[in-house]
């Protein structure tokens, strides 16, 4: 089991290297929409270090919504995904091993690029670092979500905003308690305890169940 | 089983068309009660030292709506789940005919809603938790009609928005949660006082009298709408050609 994981989760890493342009616009869309933000609202600094948080939290999740179109949409059109159905390994496996590929790919860099990111709003060295450690818990947990919309929308006609509609309400959670422990990090790191204990309940959660709805999900779309 | 007479959509469809007048003369009836307990049977005003006047009325469709709302996503999500587990596909119907209801249901709680606020808090619109809960319902609402509609193949667009449903009502706990509380440090209660034990018993009264009338309205608006989604999904059975020709006759 182990062995398919790792299997699949290298071939998907492997082909996204192969055109890394993909991993390379979820990127530049995550610094676009986070740097345009301070020319719509006035780069008035008190006021950027309150938004900071929130729009940061936004914008990857905007990201990561974006990039779920692509989890199964390739192995779909050239029937690997029909393949994959029909192997006797647990479906879940192979769907954990797809989305902790997604995750590797977009969530991660996106972690790894955002305490730079947050120096356009200002926000001091902490919270910075409260923002990188909570998109590394949270932006697994929106790819874990996401799985079950892009499931479930596989090869429909404007498959992507419908995506966006089904799955946005479902990531209010997370939003609300990433957000949360940046903005109470800049105060006392201490505080973010909570918040950082919820986020890590959700993962925990959703890494059981997600995996198990998404598999449910594409036998539906592919019956 | 006789229970399971009417879960066939052939012998389902009369049995709906006979019990709507019921349901709609029973929703009517109690409307009119409940309207006119609430405007003429209940006090002027509401509160001790800064009273709701006259506008606090409106709670008599403001919170039957956001009570609906909630129970008919819980029915949908119900018949989602009997559906995918039995296969019945009189029950995916239901959950399709129940939804554009619930959705109806959120979108009014919402409007009155507004209505309220204006004159009680002076806005139109405040992010307070049941209001932001309800509107985190109705998008809830909206994406489970348009995953329904995006699929032409009704078998899957049934098991698909089925599967939406379920995973969304394992979800509202934790978002009507996370709305309720965002600052976990503060939120040592779990359970929040509820505000029915100081209510007037002539205002709750009518309250729960307007419900049980939008409950029948849903009741009625539901099998009107299930009759015509099993004509539209049966058309082509015997039994709708022989209802067609009889009622050319």
């Amino acid at each position: 089991m182990w062995r398919i994981f790792t299997c699949i989760l290298g071939r998907d890493i492997r082909l996204a290297m192969r055109r890394r342009t993909d991993v390379l616009t979820t990127l530049f869309f995550f610094l676009i929409v986070v740097s345009l933000f301070p020319l719509g609202v006035g780069t008035e600094k008190q006021v950027l270090r309150t938004l900071g948080p929130g729009v940061v939290w936004v914008a990857a999740l905007l990201a990561s919504m974006l990039a779920l179109e692509r989890l199964f949409a390739a192995d779909h059109e050239d029937g690997t995904l029909e393949q994959m159905l029909l192997t006797p390994q647990p479906l879940p496996i192979l769907v954990l091993a797809k989305v902790a590929a997604h995750w590797v790919l977009t969530g991660l860099p996106l972690a790894v690029i955002a305490p730079l990111i947050c120096l356009q709003y200002h926000l001091p060295e902490t919270p910075r670092l409260a923002m990188m450690l909570a998109l590394l818990v949270g932006t697994p947990i929106l790819s874990l979500i996401g799985a079950i919309g892009a499931a479930l929308t596989l090869g429909l006609r404007g498959g992507g905003i419908l995506l966006s509609l089904l799955i946005l309400p479902l990531y209010i959670p997370v939003l609300v308690y990433g957000a949360g422990a940046v903005t109470v990090s800049s105060i006392d790191f201490a505080d973010t305890q909570p918040y950082f204990s919820l986020l890590g309940a959700f993962l925990l959660l959703a890494l059981i169940f997600s995996p198990l709805a998404t598999a449910a999900a594409l036998r539906i779309s592919l019956e | 089983m006789k229970l399971f007479r009417f879960s066939s959509p052939a012998t389902f469809y009369p049995l709906a068309g006979k019990m709507i007048p019921w349901f709609a003369v029973l929703a009517a009836v109690t409307f009119l009660v409940g309207l006119y307990w609430g405007f003429f049977e209940t006090p002027d005003r509401l509160g001790g030292t800064n009273p709701q006047k006259e506008y606090y009325r409106i709670i008599f469709i403001h919170v039957p709506a956001a009570w609906m709302s909630m129970w008919i996503y819980l029915v949908l999500a119900a018949y989602s789940a009997i559906g995918l587990v039995f296969n019945t596909r009189l029950s995916f119907m239901m959950a399709n005919a129940a939804a554009p209801t619930g959705a109806l249901f959120t979108f009014l709680a919402l409007w009155t809603g507004a209505f309220w606020g204006r004159p009680s808090w002076g806005t139109w619109w405040d992010w307070d938790p049941r209001l932001t809960s309800e509107l985190i319902l109705f998008f809830l609402y909206v994406g489970y009609l348009a995953l329904h509609s995006a699929i032409d193949d009704s078998r899957r667009a049934d098991k698909a928005s089925a599967l939406l449903a379920i995973v969304g009502l394992v979800m509202i706990p934790v978002i009507f949660w996370s709305i309720n509380c965002p600052d976990p440090n503060q939120c040592a209660a779990l359970h929040q006082r509820s505000s029915m034990s100081n209510m007037e018993p002539n205002i709750l009264w009518s309250m729960l009298i307007m419900t049980f009338a939008l409950w029948m309205y849903s009741f009625a608006a539901i099998f009107m709408r299930i009759r015509g989604i099993i004509l539209e999904r049966e058309a082509d059975t015997t039994w709708v050609r022989e209802l067609v020709v009889a009622g050319q006759r």
